[in-house]
């Protein structure tokens, strides 16, 4: 049996028009997707049980027991930390936030670790953006700062950017200039009009020149600034403002690199200076497929995107306090639920042995690095192949991921209602 | 079954011609009914004020433009912050409280049904997940078709049918209400950075007019036979001189349904400014209002301004750019591809400041120059023009022109040579307040025959019991009794349930999203179009089969089904 118009669970791209083929309840075929679509949907080492950490290595358990061990665990824990997310669906992630509200805990999401600046620089300036249908109907320069889309989010350029086909262009791909602004000649930049390498920590300098060049002040630019040339960067200026509609990209080679915050901040206020010229938008490139649901779905419930702290009953937002490595660092933590991600194999070294030490429990498909910090891990249907939900795409468009075979686990909002429920009546409610 | 008894309740229900009658209400099972058996619950109202729940007809709640109002003011969430207590979820914010704040401080309020004033159809989805975060209302959605590609070709075309059954198909699928327009062709030309300077200014490359978008979406409506008339936000909004744009667009409107207006024109305010530049804006509310006088087939809301802190949100994307560039502040943008736009920007009125002033004297003056009030909803553009919570002190400055001249006074004393305000005697009465906001706001939807906004037998048993005696309160010496009373409900029930008493919500709630379907006939169905769905493919960057919203959005829903003339 052929599915088509099937929703890729794995990047921000959240492509929606794969056809995946399906016998006896496996997937035998995936087309369309790109080959981190192909190996997510043809992935087969789902665990079959829950299970516990003994003495020696590993016990299977029931669900009851695992759910009960969860229980205990959070209505035990002082600091007790609920963090992931952006690997599960937004009706999961609701109910997590009203878990960390009833435990007095704190949630936070994979944003503290990519694009937490992005949000601070966002808090402070706002953002000027647009839905990626736009920007393929009408761009006609494309830059991508820091990030390379060939690799992180492969049918990026072709479903929305330089290859797609675009309403008001005759023929994209000749018409569309594509900037690429990055540390090394990455496979993106090789297919670039223009690539502008900088020395590792000048973006902020060349937003900076960039912008006053926008501005008329070029003069005060000096002949090169981190390692590009003033000639080059008044092209680019040019060819921004001669544009129709210019849309930037970042990702986190803007992010998480010297300057952090204030590189996005900078960035945004580019657009706005160029916004007084003509059309232009500006997006980050989330990585996770629905990363951004979390920010959404957090904020809607709690009023902040990431990192926010229950302790004290009300919504407490403070991040570099209330974000999850942080707190690991600072080793207050005293208790873990992790789901739909991987810190054990993202996070510094001092907050993966404080996960080791703490009770943890994951809620996961398949074994990952972080099984090993954990005391019990709870297998899951996979959102987007054996459980369906909601998820937002990098530029915010809600679609609902499917499910395309039928699952032989409970998914992930499930075991969240069961914990949720137990909980309630712990508690008395 | 379930009963429950109101008794001693001097009840005001304009759809029903009540007027502070003290009487008895029964309610069985949610809804309104004659009488009920003496083992019903009983709750004495003691003379206290009850009305029906209160409806808001055009406020912004849910969806991605509000979220990102939550998501880029994190100093606007600790403004309005609340633990976790019993039923109630915590809440954060002031202006774009979280959408258990919104919801809780409506209900404290005595209001127990909204309009969300603009969804993208794209993000429908979006606004759903929030309808269901918002327990103690039921919901509705504009639905925005501004700037939406194939309408406009259809138009441009002169298929007004072709229109009509693309924005049918819209409804249906993104389960909207009604048919939302925002600065129509406006929110297109901005894909460029551009706007459209009046209603005969061409939309580039679609080669139509905003006059030709309003004429034919109001055919379109009726076509549909929609419950609701079209919604707009006319042109121009916030520019001085503007009001002429505004009376341009009020003689485009004829009168085509015989139920309700034909238009509904949202937060007039905003486009009723003389002169011409930021130096001699004034109010030209008195031309406005003479237009609407005139013309029963127009109903509007104020979109009052009050001082203070708030956001504005608003489908309106270059507006808000504009606005940006005198303020300053911080500026969010999020234009959607084929359909519309959206932009926010944080703004402080100020009661020093000659604009801001003249702003807030306009609104009042609508509603105060707008003879029926049936034609008049008592709106802030909530948050656009305040905060929601703002209410209760709009209804006591309507009330009474002593409170009225006393916070005159306080605002830039230049106000007084750019507005008629000063020379207004009327004072509203306990009735019009109730006509504002629950007779006229479910009249303009077309919702009183699902029972709401009344508290006739059959109706939803949504009533609101306010700790004031109206026969023991002049409203016109008594400015504070009223703002007290407003601003906190009794009892506010819900569906015949007590959902909040003085403030403390007492249950979890579950909303009731309505929405139509328009019943279309095979040749017009852009189900079985196939250059309809060939376009859709080609440029959305969503397949059409994962547009719609699924039901799983909806689980308890009011469908309003209606016969389209197509
Ligand atoms: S680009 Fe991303 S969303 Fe699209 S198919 Fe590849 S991994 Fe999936
Ligand atoms: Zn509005």
């Amino acid at each position: 049996m052929k599915i088509n118009d099937v929703v890729c669970p794995f990047c921000g791209c959240l492509c929606d028009d794969l056809e995946i083929t399906v016998e006896h309840n496996r997937i035998v075929a995936v087309d369309n997707g790109c080959t981190l679509a192909n190996a997510k949907f043809m992935s087969k080492e789902q665990l079959a049980s829950p299970i516990r950490r003994t003495g020696e290595g590993w016990e299977n358990i029931s669900y009851d027991e695992a759910i009960q061990y969860t229980v205990d665990m959070l209505l035990d824990a002082d600091r007790p930390l609920l963090y992931g997310w952006s690997g599960t669906h937004g009706e999961a992630q609701c109910i997590g936030v009203h878990v960390s509200e009833l435990v007095g805990g704190i949630i936070d999401s994979t944003t503290s670790v990519c694009h937490g600046p992005s949000i601070l620089a966002i808090q402070e300036v706002g953002h000027p953006g647009c839905t990626l249908g736009r920007v393929k109907n009408r761009a006609d320069v494309v830059i991508y700062w820091g990030c390379n889309p060939l690799e992180a989010h492969p049918r990026h350029m072709s479903r929305y950017t330089t290859y797609a086909d675009g309403y008001f262009l005759q023929n994209a791909f000749r018409e569309r200039k594509v900037i690429v602004v990055d540390v090394r000649e990455t496979e993106t930049a090789r297919v670039a009009d223009e690539f502008i390498r900088i020395k590792e920590g000048g973006d902020y300098a060349v937003l900076s020149a960039l912008r006053a060049i926008v501005r008329g002040k070029g003069d005060v630019v000096p002949e090169s600034v981190a390692g590009v040339s003033r000639s080059q960067l008044e092209r680019i200026v040019t060819l921004c403002k001669d544009a129709k509609f210019g849309a930037i990209f970042f990702g986190l080679g803007l992010t998480m690199t010297r300057g952090k915050y204030k590189n996005v901040r900078n960035a945004i206020e580019l657009v706005d200076e160029l916004s007084r010229h003509t059309k232009f938008t500006i997006t980050p490139m989330r990585g996770h497929w629905n990363v951004y649901g979390s920010n959404e779905v957090f904020t809607w419930m709690t009023g902040y995107p990431y990192a926010i702290d229950f302790c004290r009953g009300i919504a407490f937002y403070n991040p570099g306090e209330t974000s999850a490595i942080d707190l690991l660092a600072r080793k207050e933590c005293d208790a873990c639920l992790i789901i739909g991600s991987d810190p054990g194999a993202h996070f510094p070294r001092g907050c993966v042995e404080h996960l080791a030490e703490i009770p943890t429990v994951v809620i996961d498909p398949v074994p990952t690095m972080t099984t090993a910090l954990a005391d019990v891990q709870i297998p899951v249907a996979v959102s987007g192949i054996d459980a369906d939900g909601t998820a937002y795409r990098m530029d915010g468009v809600p679609i609902r991921v499917r499910k395309v075979i039928e699952p032989t686990l409970p998914n992930d909002r499930e075991v969240l209602k069961s914990i949720h429920a137990k909980m309630k009546e712990a508690k008395g409610q | 079954m379930t009963e429950l008894l109101i008794r001693n309740a001097c009840v005001i229900d304009p759809l029903n011609d009540i007027c502070g009658e003290v009487m008895d209400i029964a309610v069985r099972d949610g809804k309104i009914v004659e009488s009920v058996g003496s083992g019903a619950e009983v709750i004495d109202a003691g003379g206290s004020l009850t009305m029906p729940g209160g409806i808001d007809s055009h406020t912004h709640i849910c969806g991605t433009k509000v979220n990102f109002g939550r998501y880029m003011s994190p100093e606007d969430m600790r403004a309005g912050r609340t633990a976790r207590r019993g039923h109630m979820h915590s809440t954060s914010g002031y202006s774009v409280p979280t959408t258990y704040g919104t919801s809780y401080r409506y209900s404290a309020m005595g209001y127990t049904t909204a309009l969300e004033g603009a969804m993208a159809p794209l993000e429908a989805r979006h606004t759903h997940e929030e309808f269901t975060h918002t327990p103690l209302q039921d919901m509705m959605a504009n639905t925005l078709f501004d700037g939406n590609w194939p309408i406009m070709q259809a138009i441009h075309d002169g298929d007004i049918r072709r229109a009509a059954a693309i924005v049918g198909w819209t409804l249906s699928a993104v389960k909207g209400f009604a048919i939302k327009l925002t600065n129509p062709g406006g929110t297109e030309a901005w894909g460029w950075g551009k706007d459209v300077a009046s209603i005969r200014d061409p939309v580039p490359h679609f080669e139509v007019t905003p006059a030709e978008i309003i004429r034919a979406m109001i055919e379109a409506n009726e076509m549909l036979n929609l419950p609701h008339s079209v919604h707009l936000h006319c042109n121009c909004l916030g520019k001085p001189g503007n009001h002429q744009c505004t009376l341009e667009t009020f003689d485009l409107v004829p009168n085509a349904n015989n139920k309700r207006q034909s238009l509904y024109a949202t937060h007039v305010q905003f486009h009723s400014y003389g002169g011409s530049s930021w130096r001699d804006i004034c109010s030209r509310s008195e031309e406005i209002c003479r237009a609407i006088n005139s013309k029963p087939q127009i109903v509007i809301d104020m979109g009052q301004v009050m001082f203070g802190k708030t956001t504005t949100m608003t489908a309106d994307g270059p507006m808000e750019f504009n606005l940006y560039r005198l303020y300053h502040n911080k500026w969010s943008n999020h234009d959607v591809e084929l359909e519309t736009g959206s932009g926010i920007i944080p703004v402080y009125y100020s009661r020093k400041n000659l604009v801001n002033s003249i702003m807030w004297s306009i609104g009042l003056e609508l509603a105060l120059l707008t003879d029926n009030p049936w034609q008049c909803i008592l709106s802030t553009d909530n948050p656009n023009g305040a905060p929601f919570v703002k209410y209760p002190e709009i209804m006591a400055l309507l009330m009474s022109k002593r409170y009225r001249n006393e916070i005159f006074g306080t605002v830039h004393p230049d106000t007084e040579h750019n507005v008629p305000l000063a020379a207004i005697d009327r004072e509203l009465t306990w009735n019009d307040i109730a006509i504002m906001t629950r007779g006229a706001p479910a009249k303009a939807l077309g919702i009183e025959d699902l029972g709401k906004g009344h508290l006739g037998e059959g109706a939803d048993a949504d009533i609101a019991i306010y700790p004031i005696n109206i026969n023991e309160t002049d409203p016109a010496t008594s400015a504070e009794e009223v703002i007290r009373a407003f601003g906190q409900t009794d009892y506010t029930i819900k569906r015949g349930r007590v959902v909040c008493r003085q403030g403390t919500c007492m249950v979890d709630g579950k909303n009731t999203t309505i929405w139509v379907d328009p019943h279309i006939s095979e040749n017009y169905s852009m189900d079985h179009d196939p250059e309809f769905a060939k376009n859709f493919d080609r440029y959305y960057t969503v397949r059409m089969s994962n547009y719609p919203v699924q039901e799983e959005y909806i689980r308890r829903n009011l469908c309003i089904e209606t016969e389209a003339q197509l």
